[in-house]
Formats: C-alpha cells, structure tokens, sequence
C-alpha cells in the first residue's frame, strides 16, 4: 500500500485504488489471519468483512482529525486504542444483531484490532490525509477486502458444502469437498485466486505493450 | 592546534504534556464510544440470548407449553436470575395441565477443537436423558460434525440411564463414551467411528452436568413441581 506523504487531492481513485489496484488480500497479501480463517461461508465472509470497514473507517477518520494533536513519539499507542475502541463497538454490535455470526467468527472479531490492514492505513494515509480523503479511501479499502473475503467465502463454500449463503445450489447428489471448509482449503482457493489475478495483470500488461509497439511501427 | 570536533545537535524536547494530554483525550473518546455501545447493545443481547436458550430448551422439551428456569442449590429452588451461576440453571417444561414434562440443562466439555456444549432434557419419570441437541461447537467439517447428523449416534439419548445412588449424592452410573460397538449398558454412548473425541466430549460434558444436578432434581422435584401449578 502506497505510502502518501503530502495530502494529495480527492479523485475517483482515491476510493477505487483499495479494491483492485492496491486490494489488501489479492496485491498487498494483508489480513491474511481473517482472510484463512473466517472465509468458510459466504456469510462469515461478508459479516468479517463490514465489521473490517466499519473499525477501519470509524478509527482512520479519527486518527486523520486528531493527526496535527498526536505527537509521534505516542502516536501507535493512540492508534491501538482507537482502533481497540472500535471493535468493542462493533463486537457488541455483532452479538446484538446475532449471536449465530457472532460465534461463527468466534475471535476474529475482537483480533480485528491487530489487522494490519486498518494499522497500516492509519499510519500511512489516515496520519498524512484530510479526513473527507482517509473516509474515502478507507471504504475503498474496506470494501476491496469485503469482495475479497467474499471470493474466497463463496468458493468454499459452494465445493464444500454445495450451498450459498446456507441456501442448498448443488444437487443432493454432489459429495461435498470437505476439505474447502477446513484451513488447508483456505490456503488452496487463495491460492488459485492470487494465481488468476496475476494472470490477469500479465496479460492486460502484454497487451499494453503489444499496443505500445503496434504504434511504434504504425509511425 | 587542536582537532576540531564534530558540533552535536540537541537532543529534541520529547512533548511530555501534549502526550500526556493527547493520550488522555484518546482514552475519554475510546471509554465513551465503548461504553455507549455497551448501554445501547446490551438489552438486544441479553433478548437474543433469551431466544437461543429457549430454541434450545424447546428442541429438547418439545411438548412442554411453558418453560421456566430455577437455579437448583444444594438447600432448595430459586426462580433464575440473570447473575445466577450457569451450570446451576435448569429449565423445568411444563405441561397446559402443569405437569412437569422435562427437565433441561446445560453441559459443557473440550473436544477437538474447542468446548462442545450442549443441552439436554432429563425426564423424571424414567430417570433417563431423553433428548440431547448440540447447542455451539467448532469441530473439524466432516468429522466431529457426524454427531450433529448421525442417527445411530441420535439414538443414544431416547433413553440414557441417569438413575441416582441410593445415598442420592451422584449418579448410580457414571455416564461414559465407549468404543463404537461396543456399548453394553444403558448410561454408556455408543461413539462414532471417526468422531470418538467428540463423542467423548459430549459424554464428559453429560456426566459433569448430570452428576452435578440430578441428584439436586431428585431431591427438589416436589417443589419445582409445584411451581408449575
């Protein structure tokens, strides 16, 4: 994730640079502890993920309107407590809106406060950034680690127990993969994920270049 | 002549005060945004704990028509409280007559992965655990999760021996998990093959509830009967 020293001005890929070009779990490999471990099902995955947008926004606009007050020399230790603040809000949160997600996601949720992701967006933007541009960027982000979440959750999923979102889409004949829903499956579908964006990237960068050479010669 | 020696530049101040001042304002914020969550929350939570308990209390007792909880001491019956001790709470199903129908609890025991808890009913009639629903576990997929599905393993609980001693302190027999096929008595679980440790667990999480309470049920039933009427 790029670090920004000067406060840079407000553009369309302030917000859209976390979900693909800088997206923590498919470029930057970031949060990869919730990323294995919650990603079982569709819903784990998407409930993991808006309580990772909510801390990460509410605790970096804090941090950018308190960024001229914290002194560096205490300013990780202000972060910390934050962003610790943030997800006892959204911890109980979770367990008033249900109890079945709150204890699917077990203690991911309260671990949410050592996700490097929202740490790293406070001490390289939130510090640095207005706070209209940290609310920007960190929904972006939020959101980039949502769909990412969401890729994984719904492959598992899907081979591991043949429904989505508990609704049954495989026929009852299909033998479910139990290994998608166990730790190792994590480490596979994330795998075959990082393996399919980069063939992306290498592709779309060939083609680039295939153009750039196709107007040389067209010259 | 003497050498010149390299000018040192002072050491910066260290802002004692706007530390101090910065991370007490931090901490106010942080005390203030928790405990607002915690006052706003904490009636939703304690209603969605109510209806868990009783969703789990009904799918053991399910023709009880009204459900009421006690805390069972060694000296008598109290109607259950919130503050009241978890593994002491029994929830007694009644009947439109007010008869009693069953008797539910808790049990709690490690597995494989992390604690298995379930609830169970308790009939009195028959001295016998009738019924038995996994409540929360984080066992391996596929493995551990048989004894949610298994109906052999199922068939365990229509009728499990949990008779008291005659000096009425424990059980007759101590409820125990044995080897799959090989279960010869009425207070043994027939474990599955391939889940033997949780099978094991929901045996020691049974035994340590039932031990603990029973006794206290026998000796207290005539007065939670009479809270039914």
């Amino acid at each position: 994730m790029g670090l920004v020293n000067k406060e840079e001005p407000l553009t369309l890929d302030t917000f859209v640079r976390g979900i693909w070009r800088e997206n923590p779990v498919f470029v930057t490999l970031l949060g990869m502890c919730p990323t294995l471990a919650v990603t079982n099902s569709a819903i784990n995955a998407i409930s993991m993920g808006l309580a990772t947008v909510f801390v990460l926004l509410c605790s970096n606009v804090l941090v950018s309107m308190l960024r001229k007050a914290i002194p560096k020399q205490v300013r990780i230790a202000a972060y910390i407590v934050v962003i610790a603040s943030f997800v006892t809000v959204v911890d109980y949160a979770i367990q008033a809106i249900s109890l079945e997600v709150y204890e699917a996601l077990g203690a991911f949720i309260q671990l949410i406060v050592v996700n490097c992701i929202i740490l790293g967006r406070a001490e390289a933007y939130a510090s640095r950034q207005t706070v209209l541009n940290t609310a920007v960027n960190s929904v972006g982000t939020g959101i980039g680690f949502t769909l990412a979440l969401l890729c994984l959750g719904v492959v598992r999923e899907v081979l591991g127990a043949g429904t989505l979102f508990g609704m049954r889409i495989l026929p009852e004949q299909f033998q479910p993969w139990v290994l998608m829903l166990l730790p190792a499956g994590g480490f596979f579908v994330l795998a075959g994920w990082l393996l399919l964006i980069d063939w992306m990237n290498i592709r779309r960068e060939r083609r680039a270049l295939e153009r750039q050479g196709a107007t040389v010669h067209g010259h | 002549m003497s050498a010149e020696l390299p000018v040192q530049a002072p050491a910066q101040a260290v802002p004692f005060l706007p530390m101090i001042r910065t991370l007490g304002l931090v901490s106010l914020i942080s005390g203030f945004a928790v405990t607002l969550a915690y006052q706003w929350t904490k009636p939703y939570v304690d209603e969605n704990q109510r209806v868990t308990t009783e969703r789990a209390v009904r799918a053991v007792l399910p023709t009880a028509t009204v459900q009421k909880a006690f805390v069972l001491r060694d000296d008598g019956v109290a109607p259950a409280t919130a503050d009241s001790p978890a593994e002491d709470v029994v929830y007694v199903g009644f009947d439109a007559a007010g008869r009693i129908v069953g008797i539910a609890a808790r049990g709690a025991a490690r597995g494989y992965a992390d604690l298995v808890h379930v609830m169970f009913s308790y009939d009195p009639a028959c001295e016998c655990i009738n019924a038995l629903k996994v409540t929360k576990m984080n066992e391996t997929p596929g493995l551990g999760d048989a004894v949610l599905k298994d109906p052999d393993f199922k068939r365990n609980f229509d009728a499990l021996d949990a008779r008291v001693s005659t000096d009425g302190t424990a059980l007759a027999n101590r409820i125990v998990t044995v080897k799959h096929g090989t279960k010869r008595e009425a207070w043994q679980i027939d474990a599955i093959s391939g889940s033997t440790v949780t099978s094991k667990a929901i045996g020691r999480g049974l035994n340590q509830s039932a031990q603990r309470l029973v006794p206290r049920i026998r000796r207290h039933l005539a007065a939670l009967e009479s809270a039914g009427r």
